[in-house]
């Protein structure tokens, strides 16, 4: 990247593979599986909490000389409510249904630990341009599981990308449907989203030895 | 009887972990011993029975529309439901923070054995959704509110209590070697929460039963919670050799 110096652009692709805020780090899982069952959710999911995260970084790194260290917490707290408020009134004015759909998980958004744990570790200590790329690299890593994850949900389980029919009318049986293949309703419910997001930290650490644990 | 179905209801069928996945960070990061584990799950009921409770009250008298007619009729078209996400997250900090200030003036053993992990609580998502689903499902009185609350925590404790004793076993095992740790405890919980889907059908009956079954009922309920963390340990150490073979 010509605008980034080298270390500045390993800000935004390190948390992508090789550090995932959810496959790696464990972090802001709560919010990220529920609402996976379909692609257009995750990405909104994915677009909210990059907002949430890159505005949030740089309003505390630009108070972390302010905030007494003591009441911080609560201090981070205040500013991703305020982010999340912002958020759910614009899904409210402009996507009332998705807003529904998503109920409760957009003011979960607060508690997902990715984001106080970015606070905590990265915008703490940096300056505001910097916190800015980690806040933006580590919600795409986290919006690239939920849309791998919801991806593979709506395809194997209803049969469609963004409710595009693509394998085909199951009803009519066209397409795929015509040879006898069927939806596995299973992909819908929402233990298989902790499934597959088990199969993808199996995946990586086969690939990245490096990860494994003991 | 509506006490008691939603006890049951948010305990078994809208289980915080498997349902919804509240509280999932906490849930994998401490997970590692049933001991630790038990002390979260305490400290988690112990914190969703204060602030549910009190966050309806403020949900009833201060955000809901129309809920400031109590300082006059002017103030009935009033609708602040747009500053429940900061009021919520406000009241639990402060909360939390107080509670452990007051556990640690009474109760120093009460504090030793739950103090470190009321300040992983005051982020843990499981606290603020129960108050965002007790808004949005508009639950009706203040016992009810204090009954979601003790009984989702309850629903966690058990969760969480499940998948320690679980990964307290699972060390023995031989899995995969990329599948250790993270890999194997998410599909555990898939499975657990499959498991935890069967409780789906167990309120649709309860017009015809007899409320004097009550107590039993609880207890044969936990016991098949029993049979059932026996069932999945044993599926998940059954997978665990068969990938093995």
């Amino acid at each position: 990247m010509g605008v980034l110096s080298k270390k500045d652009s390993k800000l935004i692709s390190d948390p992508l593979l090789d550090n995932n805020p959810i496959t790696i780090q464990v972090l802001g899982i709560c919010s990220a599986l529920a609402i996976t069952a379909q692609l257009k959710p995750s990405i909104v999911m994915a677009i909210s909490v990059m907002f949430v995260m890159g505005a949030g970084n740089v309003v505390i790194s630009l108070m972390r000389n302010i905030i007494p260290s003591k009441i911080r917490i609560i201090a981070q707290l205040i500013v991703v409510a305020a982010l999340v408020i912002i958020v759910d009134q614009v899904l409210k004015a402009y996507a009332y249904s998705l807003s529904k759909e998503l109920s409760v998980f957009i003011g979960l958004i607060i508690t997902n630990c990715i984001i106080m744990g970015r606070f905590e570790a990265f915008a703490l200590a940096n300056g505001p341009w910097r916190s800015f790329l980690d806040g933006i690299g580590n919600a795409m890593g986290y919006g690239l599981i939920l849309v791998i994850v919801g991806f593979f949900r709506e395809l194997l389980g209803s049969g469609t990308l963004f409710g595009f029919k693509v394998m085909g009318d199951p009803v009519e049986k066209t397409g795929l449907f015509a040879l006898g293949y069927e939806n596995n309703g299973f992909m819908v419910l929402p233990p298989m989203a902790l499934i597959v997001v088990g199969l993808i930290i199996w995946i990586q650490r086969s690939r990245n030895k490096a990860l494994i644990e003991d | 009887m509506e006490h008691i179905e939603l006890f049951f209801k948010s305990i078994f069928v809208d289980n915080m972990v498997f349902a919804y996945f509240l509280g999932m960070c906490s849930y994998l990061a401490v997970s590692k011993k049933v001991s630790t584990a038990v002390g979260l799950g305490a400290a988690v009921i112990f914190v969703l029975a204060i602030t549910v409770p009190l966050n309806w009250l403020l949900d009833q008298y201060l955000l809901q529309e129309g809920a400031l007619t109590w300082l006059g009729p002017e103030y009935a078209d009033y609708d602040l439901s747009f500053l429940s996400f900061i009021m919520f997250i406000a009241t639990i900090a402060t909360m939390v923070q107080l509670v452990e200030i007051i556990v640690e003036k009474f109760s120093p053993s009460l504090y030793n054995s739950l103090g470190i992990f009321l300040p992983l609580i005051a982020v843990n998502c499981a606290i603020l959704g129960g108050s965002l689903f007790m808004q949005s499902r508009e639950i009706g009185t203040l016992g009810l509110a204090f009954n979601y609350g003790i009984s989702s925590g309850i629903g966690w404790f058990l969760a969480i209590l499940a998948i320690a004793a679980i990964r307290e076993k699972i060390r023995y095992s031989a899995v995969p070697a990329p599948l250790r740790g993270l890999g194997i405890t998410f599909i555990i919980t898939g499975l657990m929460a499959i498991g935890f889907m069967s409780f789906g059908g167990m309120l649709t009956g309860g017009d015809e039963e007899a409320p004097a079954k009550e107590k039993t009922a609880e207890i044969e309920v936990i016991k098949e919670d029993v049979k059932q963390d026996e069932a999945n340990i044993k599926t998940v150490l059954s997978v665990a050799d068969n990938t093995n073979k």
